[in-house]
């Protein structure tokens, strides 16, 4: 299947944007301005980006404490994104969540969640209410190969095809559950297959292109929306930096990480523009100047923003009135 | 209209009431359909409303009570019921983690309008994995609202103030309450959260109780009483947010302190009342606060050995008498 100029633009521009906004992230970091743990995407941006393009601004995303790219695509604004890391009032969750909790309820954005697996039992009443009250729309769950191994992984895949849920389950496989191979981790590695002992209908792709994502996704959402209940979809990917600014990554080889970004989704979807003779086309140059534009604006709004004065620290804890 | 009727049927009538009045209420649990619920509270409303709405959950507490969450953040107003105390430890990542700090790591955005219902206490030999009170447990937790009824007009009442609220509340049940019956007048406004009740006056000491408690109390001031000790006893009701007002004007008015709780002493809500009264009504005190909890040990089987275990009438006797007779 080949891509319209106008989508092979969008998905240059957004990886790439997802990229730099990370790399700078990690800048930042070193320079202090962003502290707590950051853990970044870099490697895996072809999954968020296929996935997040084959649906819709009313569906829902449910993701992990790795999510600053997920956000970004599901259109919560960079800048907003990036006041949040410094924890300034401005940022997505008003700077009380931080890196691993960007919410935007506006963008259906339900938010970046830091207890492996602890999301996707949520995606799972998400879209029960959907079901319920009627609504034409679809919850996507991200979670990584970690999340696997624990419990709410299996309760949900449970509920939600017993209960035939719109959820689309996306596995970000990148191998490791921070330090530990998948290998070391499962004893049955095969994740399509654990899903499919649920009955529920289940898919691998090759999580380092995104036009092989966003054909699954659009085929996957399609099978969600029309009602047919929930499907899993395992990504295989990898993650080019350490997993928290921590980590001071000893579990893998340099070897190992450089064939990997031999492949990284960037590069592959660079191959696949020049082989359908659209590189040229595209004006990487062009994208790669609007990002870094973008990238400083976001820096900027972050570096203006305010921080909450402290006599307002107990604010959120209560809810005042229903806000829905 | 008043009536009188059991603290089961008051919580299935106040459920039923909001099902039948806001179509985004739903009841979810282990067995709460088909099987009528494991106590029979949500026993006929699967007949009523269907499975759609009285859902039967596999053993995944963790999982269901999630779901609810989820559910609460898109619009409904769950109900989800935990058997026991014990099993809500499956689910207490999703009861604190998500339920809990939802409104505040999303910068107030998505609050979590979700009641979760779940049955404590010892007293039916059901040993150390189904007999535990953890209120203290979950008062401990910002975000949450821990509620405990006593009376039927409670277990009515407490059921609709928890759905009206835009925040997660946990609804402590006695089993051994649902049996009780007592009056119930479904057009009395009910007494918000927060706040306590004083279910019989007295100048001499403060006895402060909730759930099962507040009977054994009111037997213990009838026994007192023959002594020529009046007991004030009052009804805690709100366990997160504690009425500190109510408790301090009690204090005041009899100057010494008992309180009675089936959570293990140690760390449990007693010690925050006494810290709170340390803190607001030292110098009114003209004795040494004392309280009666649950012994240090898991619920034993033996009916003996429970019965020691937790607290009791002549338990509360014996430790108002201690604090009578103190200068």
């Amino acid at each position: 299947m080949s891509l319209s100029l106008e989508k092979a633009k969008q998905f240059y521009y957004q990886m790439l944007l997802c990229r730099r906004f990370e790399e700078k992230s990690a800048e930042l970091y070193t320079e202090m301005k962003i502290r707590g743990f950051l853990h970044l995407y870099i490697g895996e941006e072809a999954v968020a980006t296929g996935i997040i393009d084959a649906i819709e601004p009313d569906d829902g995303v449910v993701a992990t404490y790795r999510e600053h790219c997920h956000a970004i695509l599901k259109g919560v604004p960079p800048e907003k994104v990036m006041a949040e890391l410094y924890g300034k009032m401005e940022g997505c969750s008003l700077g009380r969540g931080g890196s691993m909790h960007l919410f935007d309820k506006e963008k259906n954005f339900y938010g970046g969640y830091a207890i492996v697996g602890g999301g996707l039992p949520l995606a799972v009443g998400i879209a029960l209410a959907d079901k319920r009250m009627g609504r034409d729309r679809v919850t996507v769950c991200f979670f990584g190969d970690g999340a696997v191994a624990e419990g709410e992984f299996h309760e949900s895949m449970n509920l939600a095809q017993l209960w035939e849920l719109p959820v689309l389950f996306v596995c970000e496989n990148n191998l490791y559950g921070m330090g530990t191979h998948i290998e070391r981790a499962e004893s049955e590695t095969d994740l399509v297959k654990k899903a499919k002992s649920y009955r529920m209908e289940a898919h691998r792709v090759d999580g380092m292109d995104v036009v092989k994502v966003n054909d699954a996704a659009k085929k996957a959402v399609a099978h969600v929306r029309s009602g047919k209940g929930p499907i899993f979809l395992e990504c295989q990917t990898y993650r080019f930096r350490a997993h928290s600014m921590f980590d001071p990554d000893r579990y893998r080889s340099k070897d190992e990480i450089e064939s990997w970004k031999k492949k990284g989704p960037i590069v592959t979807f660079q191959k696949y523009l020049q082989e359908k003779g659209m590189w040229e086309q595209i004006d990487a140059a062009a994208i790669e100047k609007r990002v870094e534009e973008e990238i400083e604006k976001a820096v900027d709004f972050a570096e203006n923003g305010t921080w909450e004065p402290v006599s307002e620290l107990t604010k959120f804890v209560y809810a005042e009135e229903v806000s829905s | 209209m008043k009536k009188e009727l059991t603290n089961r049927e008051a919580v299935r009538m106040a459920i039923d009431n909001a099902m039948k009045n806001d179509k985004r209420v739903f009841l979810a649990g282990e067995d709460v359909g088909k099987y009528g619920g494991s106590y029979a509270v949500s026993l006929g409303l699967l007949d009523k409303y269907g499975p759609e709405r009285i859902i039967d959950t596999p053993l995944s507490e963790s999982g269901f009570t999630g779901m609810g969450i989820g559910a609460a953040m898109n619009g409904m107003r769950p109900i989800i019921e935990i058997m026991t105390v014990n099993f809500s430890l499956l689910a207490l990542d999703q009861i604190m983690n998500n339920a809990a700090h939802l409104l505040h790591m999303s910068g107030g955005q998505y609050n979590v309008p979700l009641v979760i219902r779940m049955v404590t206490g010892a007293g039916k030999q059901l040993a150390a994995q189904h007999s535990h009170s953890l209120e203290g447990l979950y008062a401990h937790i910002p975000g949450l609202k821990v509620l405990s009824a006593a009376t039927v007009q409670d277990a009515y009442d407490m059921v609709n103030l928890a759905l009206a609220d835009p925040n997660p509340v946990i609804l402590f049940e006695n089993s051994l309450l649902y049996n009780m019956k007592g009056e119930l007048d479904t057009g009395a406004e009910p007494l918000p959260i927060g706040r306590a009740k004083v279910m019989r006056e007295g100048m001499d000491l403060s006895i402060f109780a909730f759930g099962i408690n507040v009977f054994k109390a009111l037997e213990a001031a009838e026994t007192l009483a023959k002594d020529g000790i009046e007991a004030e006893v009052v009804d805690l009701r709100s366990l997160r947010p504690l009425d500190d007002e109510a408790i301090m004007a009690s204090v005041r008015k009899t100057h010494r302190v008992l309180i009675v709780n089936e959570e293990w002493r140690s760390g449990s809500i007693s010690a925050e009342i006494m810290a709170r009264i340390n803190e607001q009504a030292f110098y009114e005190l003209d004795a040494p606060m004392r309280r009666v909890c649950t012994e240090e040990v898991p619920i034993p089987y033996a009916k003996h050995l429970e019965d020691a275990a937790i607290p009791s009438p002549e338990k509360i006797v014996e430790a108002a008498k201690a604090v009578m007779e103190e200068a």
